[in-house]
């Protein structure tokens, strides 16, 4: 039972339409717990707040059976496009 | 025990919203600050004892009730969630960042100097 990391791939991916996504499965035993990176269009415009509930919306279903979900990234491509690599920080206005 | 219909009564949400307001600071965990029972909980707890900020923990562990109702207050479906001024600033992840980037800081600032 529970959340496999296939679900949560394709929800997000249905909802968020995302240009970059990454789910990670980071299950200790305690439950399905995922660490995700989604950088979307749909977050243009949107402070870091909205972004997250934007995620968890779309997990609405899977949340009930996540034990822990960690929003490492929600990015619009503008912010994530540019280097990825490299540490400069982008900052939310 | 699972509620299918809304834990959140106009009862419960006045409750709520004098909780939330009952501190300038408010966080929601897993255990409490001297016993964080979950890693997530822990992280918010270390950030706030890093800032030295006065805040009040509530054990959502102890509180069926409470924890349903918060979910859908916050409109935020997982623990930790930290208060400051009376709203909902974000969960563990928000709150990290927030920390890094200096924002948090100025948020608490702005709330306790208000």
């Amino acid at each position: 039972m529970g959340v496999s990391k296939e679900q949560v791939e394709a929800s997000l991916t249905s909802k968020l339409k995302p240009v970059h996504l990454e789910v990670i499965d980071i299950s200790g035993g305690c439950g399905a717990s995922f660490e995700v990176e989604v950088v979307s269009e749909q977050f243009e415009g949107k402070r870091l707040l909205e972004r997250h509930r934007m995620v968890n919306a779309a997990l609405e279903e899977e949340m009930k059976e996540i034990h822990a979900l960690s929003i490492k990234k929600a990015q619009t491509p503008h912010q994530w496009k540019p280097s990825p690599d490299s540490a400069t920080q982008t900052k939310d206005a | 025990f699972r509620c299918s219909a809304s834990a959140l009564t106009p009862q419960l949400r006045d409750t709520l919203e004098k909780l939330v307001n009952s501190n300038k600071v408010v966080l929601f965990m897993k255990g409490t600050r001297d016993f964080p029972m979950c890693g997530f909980s822990n992280t918010v707890v270390q950030i706030l004892k890093n800032l030295n900020v006065p805040f009040e923990d509530v054990n959502i562990l102890e509180n069926e009730m409470l924890r349903q109702g918060l979910k859908e207050y916050s409109n935020w479906p997982t623990f930790p969630q930290l208060y400051i001024g009376g709203e909902f600033f974000g969960g563990c992840d928000i709150t990290l960042e927030a920390f890094q980037s200096g924002e948090l800081q100025e948020v608490v600032e702005r709330a306790i100097c208000s």
